[in-house]
């Protein structure tokens, strides 16, 4: 019993059916089902094959999203229960995320935060036009362990330098693993201002996070 | 609403229409076929056996367009009715006939031979937006005069869609038949569910060569479809300007209209053709010109004015490699072809005018032709209110990509082409290898191959195929086929 509703919540997610998945994770909890099996054999396996489903290019951008927001409204349902059980779900990292001062570009920023939830990451989205001490204050209010910058102009992605040696001075620079993206972002940019890291891609940058902080 | 293209008043179709009436009472039309002239004669054309000349009235004529039929369907080897000839359908095809290949190591037009073909075949069978095969490639290790038969008898063991085909001798035509006859079962069943159609090709100007006109008369006798493909070259072997160059295309193809009518009232017959702008400069017949895309436009609406299905010859490229020229060229004709509806389109992979198939041209044009068929297709409202709804419900926040809205739509609302098309940023291109788009077609046309599944024929149709190739094959002087490459 437990099984089949576990394998209808992933399905849920793979055939784009949020609705569903709200509905059946607050089945399986009502079943007695718990929480942690929830996640760990409905949700993440149905990230897994949107994953690779959009990989193989037979799934794209909306498929994607709608799945995180899916697994997202799940985690919404489960954490109160976690929190009662005094469980902790698995998690891949806390990250930071936001895009810099002048620059109110969201798109990119909020698909990496999505996507980087929906891949166990515990995110917190501190918007966009956002200056170097509040990504600051927010590392040190949370512990993150990666901090993701984003910006799509050549001027604003100078601001990334700036929030790299925000950290510096703050003396938490070792904390943590930044990551760099945005159009005009290249490799080499990121390696000039002391980045950790750089992706192309949403895909990218997941990986990317995993490698460094998994 | 599908977009409307119309390069013709309707005042000016008419005048094409009534000087094509015209033309084949004065000066006639030449007609190098005795049983044509016959079935002229006897229908009460004035004819001049002599000269081998016929003069028809056009009540005659009238009569023939009135009876060929406005639509009719192909086959594919399932009994599935994929290719509908008629209204404004848009297909495509591979450019039929190409006499070289061009080598996707080399890049230099070489002979074909069996196996170039039967790649080719299986290409166009995984190729979503290429609706029916052509006898794309003639094999040069075959004798010269099986090369017609020879083609269809390797499509027929390799693909599923229809197939677009041609006869090169008057003798040949009946192995063709019993070709198609082998798979479709029977004639009787080859006439209910076609699953080819041949081409038949007059001579600019006016004239109906023995070979061609018994082709088009013994596909009719036989309920296979036929396929005009009437060639004025404008400003040579036809008038320079564009509307006279269609006034001789209709004459052309009203008069084979008539003939195959007399030989079998109601065959279906398709009002197509191949004309070209002659280029004043290089003599040549450029299948990339805006002046060629212009005549086949516009005597695409007399075919459709005259209630009959359509085909043409465009989507090809004059440039010897595949370049800019090639993708602009072939993008303009196949994009004209796609607004003025015409039913079957033959052009895909062709280039150096109508001398050579590529494959990697093939895989790019089928990205063009995907954009065009996207294009035809229009607008659609999708919803009512078409967007009120979903704005209101979002505000002013810009989070549509996780919308179930746009799950539901995009891949309606937009063609999404193949790694062929880059649309990657500048480092994820150069990540993969900074490509030229004909890296990247080299790519497709590997990955596409090794998707091939074959087809549904039995290896007892298979060795029957094999067996009336054979025995035509002998008859010029070959004992023994190429062996037949793996499925």
């Amino acid at each position: 019993m437990a099984n089949e509703i576990l394998t209808k919540i992933t399905r849920s997610l793979v055939e784009c059916e949020p609705d569903k998945t709200e509905t059946l994770t607050k089945d399986a909890l009502d079943a007695g089902t718990e929480p942690l099996e929830i996640i760990n054999e409905g949700l993440v396996p149905g990230m897994e094959i949107v994953g690779q489903k959009f990989q193989a290019g037979e799934y794209f951008l909306p498929q994607m999203v709608i799945a995180a927001n899916a697994m997202q409204q799940a985690m919404g349902l489960l954490e109160p229960e976690l929190h009662a059980r005094n469980q902790v779900s698995e998690s891949a990292g806390t990250v930071v995320i936001g895009t810099v001062k002048g620059d109110i570009h969201e798109i990119g920023k909020s698909l990496v935060a999505t996507m980087l939830s929906a891949h166990g990451f515990r995110v917190h989205d501190v918007g966009v036009d956002v200056d170097a001490q509040t990504f600051v204050d927010k590392v040190k209010e949370t512990g993150a362990n990666l901090l993701g910058l984003s910006a799509l102009l050549t001027t604003t992605m100078t601001a990334q330098r700036e929030v790299i040696q925000a950290f510096e001075e703050a003396g938490i620079r070792d904390q943590v693993k930044v990551l760099v993206g945005g159009a005009p972002v290249t490799e080499e940019w990121a390696e000039t201002i002391g980045a950790d890291g750089y992706a192309e891609d949403v895909i990218g940058a997941v990986d990317l996070s995993k490698r460094l902080v998994g | 609403m599908r977009p409307q293209f119309k390069i013709l008043s309707d005042e000016l179709v008419e005048k094409i229409i009534v000087e094509g009436f015209e033309l084949l009472q004065d000066p006639g039309v030449r007609v190098h076929n005795s049983e044509a002239l016959d079935l002229l004669a006897e229908a009460g054309a004035d004819v001049d056996f002599d000269s081998q000349i016929a003069y028809i009235p056009r009540d005659i004529v009238e009569r023939a367009l009135e009876t060929a039929p406005s639509d009719f369907q192909l086959y594919d080897l399932n009994g599935e009715p994929v290719v509908q000839y008629g209204g404004d359908n848009v297909q495509f095809d591979p450019g039929s006939a190409a006499i070289t290949v061009l080598d996707s190591e080399t890049k230099e037009q070489r002979a074909p031979v069996t196996d170039d073909f039967v790649k080719l075949v299986k290409l166009v069978e995984t190729l979503p937006q290429i609706d029916a095969q052509s006898t794309a490639l003639i094999c040069t290790d075959v004798p010269e005069e099986i090369g017609d038969l020879y083609r269809l008898y390797l499509a027929l063991n390799f693909m599923r869609k229809p197939i677009v085909t041609g006869a090169f001798r008057k003798d040949t035509w009946w192995t063709m038949k019993d070709l198609l006859v082998a798979v479709a079962g029977g004639e009787k069943e080859l006439a209910e569910r076609p699953i080819a159609i041949f081409d038949v090709c007059p001579s600019p100007p006016l004239l109906w060569s023995d070979l061609t006109c018994q082709n088009m008369i013994d596909c009719a006798r036989h309920g296979i479809p036929s396929e005009l493909v009437s060639m004025p070259l404008a400003g040579a072997t036809a008038p320079v300007t564009i509307a006279a160059a269609v006034v001789q295309h209709t004459a052309e193809c009203m008069s084979g209209v008539t003939i195959c009518q007399l030989a079998q009232e109601g065959a279906p017959i398709v009002w197509g053709g191949s004309p070209a702008a002659f280029d004043m400069r290089e003599g040549t017949t450029p299948m990339g010109a805006v002046g060629t895309w212009m005549i086949d436009a516009a005597y695409t609406e007399v075919g459709k004015a005259l209630c009959l299905p359509t085909h043409a010859y465009l989507g090809m490229s004059d440039a010897k490699v595949v370049d800019a020229q090639c993708g602009l060229e072939s993008a303009g004709g196949a994009l004209v072809a796609a607004l003025v509806g015409v039913n079957m389109v033959s052009g895909a992979g062709m280039m150096d005018f109508e001398s050579c198939q590529s494959y990697e041209k093939l895989v790019i044009d089928a990205e063009i032709i995907g954009m065009a068929k996207r294009l035809v297709a229009g607008v659609e409202a999708r919803d009512e209110p078409i967007a009120l709804d979903l704005m209101r419900s979002l505000g002013h926040r810009a989070d549509y990509l996780g919308q179930l809205h746009t799950a539901k739509w995009f891949s309606k609302e937009q063609y999404i082409p193949s790694d062929v098309i880059d649309r990657g940023s500048l480092d994820a291109w150069k990540k993969k290898g900074a490509k030229t788009a004909w890296e990247r077609a080299q790519d497709r046309v590997a990955a596409l191959l090794a998707t091939y599944e074959p087809s549904p024929v039995s290896d007892d149709l298979r060795s029957e195929l094999r067996t009336i190739t054979q025995k035509a094959a002998e008859s010029f002087g070959m004992d023994e086929l190429p062996p037949l490459p793996k499925a």
